[in-house]
């Protein structure tokens, strides 16, 4: 998944609706880890279109 | 690595996590609150509407520094706009109340705990538990680049909405996507309403939620909506269904933001379990939000308050185990665990209904002088002119 850091808003609203609990922010990086199956819950709730799949 | 010792370390300083810290400190436990950001309360991620009543009950005093506006009630909308039912302090009790500033909320909430001796870390993020021989004792976090261990009786999961902390011990917090609301708003100025009263307005505004617009001031006010996650169709359509919203209401058309508010709310039943040895979580971290207003400030405080007081016994004690933290589990529960299930039960219910479905209600609602308004009133008038309407939530009333 790739985040656009000039769409984001660090509000956390992925991180807390994945399901797979694959991503962390820490204050200001939003990261995808190994536990991501790409399901697309994040790309869905991200108020701001912020998250789309990479290529 | 530096190592830091406390009874209970609590994760995340929000009002849920500053309730549990005060209260742990002033049993005298000896409390260490981490934050993740470099400021308590800020950004906000929050309507900022909440009821009065509740305040004094969990010690909060009111200070004037972060009350933004005091409302004279709140209008519930019909999707047409024609009808509206009025919710004022005296139908309502003391339910509608203040639109308050989280920033200011926020700290007088971290400094109450500092002044009751909880220490506050900043720029501290949680990123695993430490675990001792199968048992949970503590937290690593990475505080300003550098890595730190906080070696507890106790974690306090108070990380909100996206809580790791339950997930790492293998509480399951995850949700449904029934069960997430989405949203976004603008604190909107030179908007031209009435700043007296909170509005709600219902239906295809926002499918599966609502739209809001929360007073701060005579022509400034939180202007935002959520929308049920299975409701959305592509990427980023909650921006746009509020910006589209904003275009079309000749009251906000000439309106400009001043800040953007992103972020999502759980709307689900209420969990099995937040506690177990040595952890619990509150507020938003234990789903603990109201299904059906989105509204979890005044859970997170009674919550933040039980765990604080059962915290200061169990380290009075030296035991943290589950079956100690159970008193507030059983404290919880008793305030809020049947209005959850209750209010998620009628949110199962909200979602499926049209928008020609809420119009009847609104307009049969907004027909009838009600003494007192609460949900059971409310349907019980509905029955009078739509009794077909009521009959699946007749359980609930
Ligand atoms: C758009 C929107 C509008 C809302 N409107 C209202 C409303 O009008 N009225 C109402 O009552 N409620 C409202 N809510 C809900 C309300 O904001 C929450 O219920 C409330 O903030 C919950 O408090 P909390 O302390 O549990 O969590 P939060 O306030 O979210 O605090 C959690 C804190 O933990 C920190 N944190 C997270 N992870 C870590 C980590 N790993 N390490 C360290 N720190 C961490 C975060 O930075 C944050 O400061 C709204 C929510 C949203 C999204």
């Amino acid at each position: 998944m790739k985040v656009s850091a000039e769409r984001c808003h660090h509000c956390g609203a992925c991180v807390g609706s994945c399901p797979q609990n694959a991503i962390f922010m820490n204050d200001f990086i939003l990261d995808f880890g190994e536990a991501c199956n790409k399901c697309g819950r994040c790309i869905k709730v991200c108020p701001v279109g912020a998250i789309t799949r990479e290529e | 690595m530096r190592t830091i010792e406390c009874d209970v370390v609590v994760v995340g300083a929000g009002p849920a996590g500053s309730m549990t810290a005060k209260w742990a400190a002033l049993g005298g436990a000896d409390v260490m609150m981490i934050e993740k950001r470099p400021e308590i309360g800020s950004p906000i991620r929050c309507g900022e509407g909440i009821s009065r009543s509740w305040l004094d009950r969990v010690g909060i005093t009111v200070d004037p520094k972060w009350v933004a506006r005091k409302v004279k009630g709140a209008k519930i909308v019909s999707p047409s706009r024609k009808y509206h039912v009025m919710l004022d302090e005296s139908k309502a009790g003391n339910e509608v109340g203040f639109v308050v500033d989280r920033v200011f909320f926020d700290k007088a909430l971290a400094r109450d705990a500092a002044v009751a001796g909880a220490r506050i870390m900043l720029k501290t993020a949680a990123t695993s538990l430490i675990m001792e021989d199968g048992k949970i004792a503590g937290v690593r976090a990475v505080s300003h680049g550098e890595p730190v261990e906080i070696r507890a009786g106790c974690v306090v999961g108070a990380d909100g909405f996206e809580s790791q902390v339950g997930r790492w011990a293998g509480i399951d917090t995850s949700l449904k996507p029934t069960d997430i609301i989405t949203c976004y708003q603008y604190r909107m100025t030179n908007i031209d309403y009435d700043p007296d009263f909170t509005e709600f307005l219902l239906g295809s505004i926002a499918p599966g939620g609502y739209a809001w617009i929360f007073p701060k001031d005579e022509n400034t006010a939180n202007v935002g909506l959520g929308v049920l996650l299975t409701r959305l169709k592509k990427p980023g359509e909650v921006k746009e269904y509020l910006d589209r919203w904003i275009a079309n209401d000749p009251r906000l058309k000439n309106g400009q933001p001043l800040e953007a508010v992103s972020g999502a709310v759980s709307v689900c039943a209420p969990l099995d379990s937040v506690t177990m040895d040595n952890l619990l979580l509150v507020g938003d971290a234990a789903r603990m939000i109201n299904p059906i207003t989105g509204g979890g400030i005044a859970n997170s405080c009674y919550a933040g308050m039980f765990a604080g007081k059962v915290l200061a016994k169990a380290a009075k004690a030296k035991d943290f185990s589950q079956s100690m933290l159970q008193e507030y589990e059983d404290d919880w529960r008793a305030k809020m665990e049947n209005g959850l299930w209750r209010d998620w039960m009628a949110k199962e219910k909200l979602i499926t209904l049209p928008d020609e479905t809420l119009e009847m209600l609104v307009e049969a609602v907004s027909k009838v002088d009600l003494e007192r308004i609460t949900v059971q009133t409310l349907l019980a008038a509905v029955k009078e002119t739509y009794p077909e309407l009521v009959k699946e939530f007749e359980d609930l009333i």
